[in-house]
Order: structure tokens, then C-alpha cells, then sequence
């Protein structure tokens, strides 16, 4: 581990709803190691030069996803940035197109419902398998979606999304994107009850694939792509509705 | 402790100066305006071709002029760079190949796209007797 440091001017956004009637900046002066990250930054702050600073984290490395912050304007996971690919002076904003509860904490209350809103779980029609029996899934059919399923809802994608930004009703790249995963997952026949959520004028509609929300992610999920698939997926399905082809139960 | 949770704004009008990834997005969708345009012309060449040969051949002459013909190489670039170029590169994304439990590799689905871009303009090169 190198001893080498360097002074990081860090400008963290700060508001106390108690105190502040918005938000303000302040700056602190950081000595760093070379092989720091922008949370080991913050985490300095908060133990030696300001005890008062709010902000969410927990595993550092890229699992829990609750560190997700704005640095120096690009969404990202603090515990992935490194501060040696940085300038000397990087700004520190809680994610974009989240109210702010507190400094760098976000409400993500809206997501969550909308995480739950899409069904994110198996859902089966018929019986289900006898006790000792598990469903059987082939490889090929756990590929089709398991690139999905990396998600750590960090929620980055939807402070990278314009769309989100500008309507908030619109559902959004990672809840749509556990939806999709759910569709593609050969165990589950619950495309039908997700459908009307999916297809409604704020789900995969709304988005106009500025492909924002896949450049961010820090797990390469690739929202965009998902969203882009289910507009393909909806299509079919409406043609087949439409010439009277049943497609299959789920 | 009261929750009084602060509520950024964003400009409905200017967002997309915000990053180049939006300014770049912007540039793409502005290329609606081109189609809106061309939309225009076709209709206004049908008019014409209805109408009588001589107003086909007067608009067939207006689309001759060096300034038009600067202008539709103008467009065509503006769109092989903001409309060609990126749905092309995103092709893959939207329509993925899954053969077994690999992935077509995303070139494939680039240069099928390409490949059969060629084809059509050839075939409407034949259609318009340019060869």
C-alpha cells in the first residue's frame, strides 16, 4: 500500500432540512493515498474534519450499491472511483433527480415503490413442483437473462436518466430492467400481469434510449438494451393480439 | 427531527446542456426536423408529378440547383453520422442473437445491418435507373 499522499480540495454538498433553506457547498481538504477512493475521501471527512456530514455506505466494493453519489457531475459509485483518475478538486453531489433527505442522502422511496410496482419476483400459474422437486432450467435459458440480474440497485441509471429527471411517473431503467428479467426467466409466467404496467404510456415508452443509464452502470447490466428489448417483445405481442395468435400462457 | 426533503430543479428547456452524452442525444433527435423536411419534399414532388410534367420537371430542375444539391449532402451526412452510424452501433442491443448459451458476437448484427443497407440503396439506384 503506497504512503504517498495528495491534497484533495473535495467540495461536498451539504443541507440540513432543519437549517438549510437549500442546498450549499462546502469544501474540505483531504490528504489522500494514492490508492484511495472517492468514499475513503468522504470516510476521512466524516472521522477527522466533520462529524456532521451525512451520506450512505456500506460494503466497499461494488455489491451493497447504496454509495452512489454525483462526482464532479457523473453519477457513479464512490467506492469504485478512484481519486488518481481524478482532478485535484472534485465536487460531490447527492444523485441527481432524487429530492435530497440530508447532505449526500437521497430519498429513493419513488424507486422502491416502482421496484415493487413491476412484480420483481417468479410468479407461476400452475402448481408448483412437488416438494423434492426444483424447476429445471437449462443454461442456454439462464443466459437470456442473467447479465440482468447483476443489478444492485444502486439506482445511478435513474440519476443518469433525463427522462426520469423531467417525469417522474415514468417507471424507469432498473425497474423496468428487474421486470425484463423476470419476463425472460423460463420459470416465471408472469409476463402477462407485468405487461399492463410495461406497456402503459409511463413504461418502456417513455424512454427514447439516450443510453445514459447503461454507460453509468457500474455492473454493465445495460438498462437501455433491456428497455429496447421489451419494446421489441411488446411489439410482437401487440401484432400477435391483434391477428389473433395466442401466444403462449405466461 | 422533521423531513423536509429538497427538490432540485430541472430546466424542461435546457437539460440537455447538462452533459455531452445529452448534447449528443439532442443532435440525434434533431435529425426529426430532416425527416419532417423530406417528408415535405415528397409530398410536394407527388404534387408536382400529378400535376403536370412540366411542374415534375421544374421541381426535378429545383433539386438540381447547387444549393439544394449542397444541402442534401449536408443532410445526408448530418444523418449517416447522428442517425446511421449510432442505430447501427445499437443495433445489437435492441435485437440480440442467442445461440444456445452464447450471444451472437454484436459485429455480426452490425455488418448484417450494413450489408442489407447496401442492398436497398443498390435496389433503389436500379428502381431510379442511376445504374
Amino acid at each position: 500500500m503506497s504512503t504517498r499522499t495528495r491534497q484533495l480540495e473535495l467540495e461536498v454538498m451539504r443541507y440540513d432540512p432543519e437549517k438549510d433553506e437549500a442546498p450549499w457547498f462546502q469544501t474540505y481538504t483531504v490528504p489522500c493515498l494514492e490508492d484511495w477512493v472517492i468514499l475513503d475521501a468522504i470516510n476521512y471527512v466524516k472521522e477527522h474534519l466533520d462529524t456532521t456530514l451525512a451520506y450512505r455506505w456500506s460494503c466497499h466494493m461494488m455489491v451493497c450499491g447504496s454509495c452512489g453519489m454525483m462526482i464532479n457531475g457523473e453519477p457513479s459509485l464512490t467506492c469504485k472511483t478512484f481519486i488518481r483518475d481524478l482532478p485535484d478538486k472534485v465536487r460531490v453531489e447527492p444523485l441527481e433527480n432524487f429530492p435530497i433527505e440530508r447532505d449526500l442522502v437521497v430519498v429513493l422511496d419513488d424507486v422502491i415503490q416502482k421496484l415493487h410496482q413491476v412484480k420483481p419476483y417468479i410468479i407461476r400459474k400452475d402448481d408448483p413442483p412437488a416438494e423434492d422437486k426444483e424447476y429445471i432450467q437449462s443454461r442456454g435459458s439462464l443466459a437470456k437473462f442473467k447479465q440482468l440480474t447483476m443489478c444492485i440497485n444502486c439506482m445511478i441509471c435513474y440519476s443518469a436518466c433525463p427522462q426520469y429527471g423531467l417525469n417522474k411517473d415514468f417507471i424507469g431503467p432498473a425497474a423496468l430492467t428487474m421486470a425484463h428479467r423476470y419476463n425472460r426467466d423460463s420459470r416465471d409466467q408472469g409476463k402477462s400481469d407485468r405487461l399492463n404496467i410495461l406497456a402503459d404510456h409511463d413504461g418502456v415508452w417513455d424512454c427514447s434510449f439516450v443510453g445514459a443509464c447503461s454507460e453509468v452502470c457500474p455492473k454493465h447490466v445495460d438498462p437501455a438494451a433491456a428497455i429496447q428489448q421489451m419494446k421489441v417483445d411488446g411489439a410482437v405481442e401487440f401484432w400477435k393480439q391483434k391477428m389473433g395468435i395466442t401466444g403462449d400462457k405466461s | 427531527m422533521s423531513r423536509r426533503p429538497y427538490i432540485r430543479p430541472m430546466s424542461t428547456t435546457t437539460w440537455y446542456m447538462r452533459n455531452g452524452r445529452y448534447k449528443v442525444y439532442v443532435l440525434r433527435e434533431l435529425t426529426s426536423f430532416l425527416v419532417m423536411f423530406y417528408s415535405f419534399l415528397t409530398i410536394f414532388g407527388l404534387a408536382a408529378l400529378a400535376a403536370s410534367p412540366e411542374r415534375w420537371n421544374a421541381f426535378l430542375a429545383s433539386q438540381q440547383s447547387t444549393a439544394m444539391i449542397i444541402f442534401h449532402g449536408l443532410a445526408l451526412l448530418y444523418f449517416l453520422f447522428f442517425q446511421t452510424f449510432p442505430w447501427f452501433k445499437l443495433a445489437p442491443k435492441a435485437m440480440p442473437v442467442q445461440l444456445g448459451e452464447k450471444k451472437l458476437p454484436d459485429s455480426y448484427i452490425i455488418i448484417g445491418h450494413y450489408a442489407a443497407w447496401a442492398v436497398v440503396s443498390i435496389f433503389i439506384f436500379w428502381l431510379a435507373g442511376v445504374i
